[in-house]
């Protein structure tokens, strides 16, 4: 048989995905996250009397101390499975991919595990996240007058 | 390639599983099961020499016979260098061979053997194979706390592992026919798709099967296929209707539709995958059955994937390959 006859049978076999439905969930559960982020702020400004710049940093550690404790405590995996992009997207998904690569190399020891694994999937996010910024720096720099 | 073969028998055969298997609806059918992925070790890896190991000792229990009674013992896995099954193969101390056809090491192992058996070379031997879901999750895809979302294509890898003694001794079932089958390209890129990049193979192995055997597909009361999953079987009918003009009809099942319910079990997506799964499906329902004559005449098709990460990342295709052996009841 031809490959693009082969094709055509495995196309249609494929189970369509309900993206209007992840997409939904994905919007509520990040509009969540944001949410909770911006009542943390509110509570360490108004509270603990933090000025509100100082209270976002409070705000992001606040949301990777907890992602990763429920990563350890194992049930972060499912909710991920649930809400996909809704957890991911967030810095709650950053902290989760680093702390499940951590985790899951604990036993092959701190260097050649950890060490060596822990970007495992947050790598990419890092290394071009610099470059952009390196980029839209530099055309802030010339273009814009650095401001 | 066809073989036949005169004098080989399955005289017992052991499963070992983990939680899911346990839940699932042949569950009651294991031999051993444990409710932990971890099995007891500390890690999945070593959980999973742990099971295939026990599958082993389950065996040699049941023939009552010592690991110094078994002339060979060939088995296969999915991780790295197949070292589930060489660490397992050390307590044993028989001549090893570990053997790699991702999840169509089991009938790929039950063709050497019974070979080997066939050709006066051995007596006896054991073939197994293991696999286990946290491990393969971690070698092939990612971190396994990540829980990254998959397709409804996607298969879930089954754990644990499962034994076969082989001999020219006689008993009720007899291995009587094989067929070695070949590495198959359909341009199949999507490692989430499994079972499309496997049915093809699957299709053609039956298919030179039955002509080298000069049978049709009613000379079988069961055509077991090994893991192409809800959406895979579907994609094999259509393709032997439209290749080969043959109806796979009532006879034919998937063995990864099997392992796990469906319907209940949601997590497994579109049903079992892994080394394990067409040999724990055969060795806990299947077998049984040729035993008490349900089945007269049956055909495993093991079906594996023949990639890595590393081809899958550099834009090759999966190929895929499916062996065939027949088993019937020994008259």
């Amino acid at each position: 048989m031809e490959k693009q006859n082969y094709k055509k049978i495995v196309d249609r076999h494929k189970p369509t995905e309900d993206r209007l439905m992840n997409a939904i969930v994905a919007f509520f559960i990040g509009g969540l996250i944001g949410a909770i982020g911006q009542l943390l702020i509110e509570f360490y400004s108004s509270w603990l009397q933090i000025p509100t710049q100082e209270a976002s940093s409070f705000m992001i550690v606040t949301l990777i101390f907890v992602s990763c404790l429920f990563t350890a405590l194992g049930f972060f995996d499912k909710w991920v499975t649930f809400a996909k992009c809704g957890l991911i997207i967030p810095i709650t998904g950053f902290a989760h991919s680093m702390m499940s690569s951590g985790m899951e190399y604990k036993h092959e020891g701190p260097i050649f595990g950890v060490g060596a694994n822990l970007f495992k999937l947050a790598g990419s996010v890092i290394l071009y996240g610099i470059v952009a910024a390196w980029f839209f720096g530099m055309i802030r720099y010339f273009f814009l007058g650095g401001v | 390639m066809t073989f036949t073969y005169d004098d080989v028998y399955i005289n017992f055969y052991s499963t070992v599983g983990g939680p899911y298997e346990k839940d699932g609806p042949l569950g009651k059918n294991l031999d051993k099961v444990y409710t932990n992925l971890y099995a007891g070790e500390k890690t999945w890896e070593q959980a999973e020499v742990k099971m295939l190991s026990d599958s082993i000792d389950v065996v040699l229990k049941k023939s009552r016979k010592d690991s110094s009674d078994i002339d060979l013992l060939i088995s296969g896995d999915l991780l790295n260098q197949v070292t589930a099954s060489s660490y397992s193969a050390l307590k044993f101390n028989i001549p090893f061979f570990g053997i790699y056809g991702a999840c169509s090491s089991s009938v790929e192992g039950i063709i050497l053997m019974s070979s080997l058996i066939d050709g006066k070379k051995v007596k006896n031997g054991i073939v197994s194979v293991s696999s286990h879901n946290m491990s393969s999750e971690k070698q092939f895809r990612n971190p396994t706390e990540y829980g990254a979302p998959k397709p409804k294509t996607a298969t879930f890898t089954s754990t644990g592992g499962a034994s076969v003694l082989l001999s020219n001794q006689k008993g009720k079932i007899r291995v009587e026919s094989s067929t070695i089958g070949k590495v198959v390209d359909m341009d199949q890129t999507d490692p989430f798709n499994m079972g499309g990049a496997m049915a093809c193979s699957a299709g053609d192995t039956i298919y030179k099967h039955l002509k080298d055997m000069k049978r049709s597909i009613n000379d079988y009361d069961l055509i077991l296929t090994g893991d192409l999953g809800r959406y895979g079987k579907e994609i094999l009918i259509d393709y032997m209707k439209e290749e080969y003009k043959i109806e796979l009809g009532k006879n034919y099942d998937d063995s990864g539709t099997m392992l796990y319910d469906l319907n209940k079990q949601e997590e497994v997506l579109a049903g079992a995958s892994g080394p394990l799964c067409i040999a724990m499906v055969s060795y806990s329902d299947i077998l049984p059955k040729l035993e008490k004559g349900v089945f007269k005449r049956v055909l495993l098709v093991a079906t594996g994937a023949l990639f890595s990460p590393t081809f899958v990342y550099q834009h090759k295709p999966i190929y895929s390959i499916s062996h065939a052996v027949s088993l019937e009841v020994n008259k």
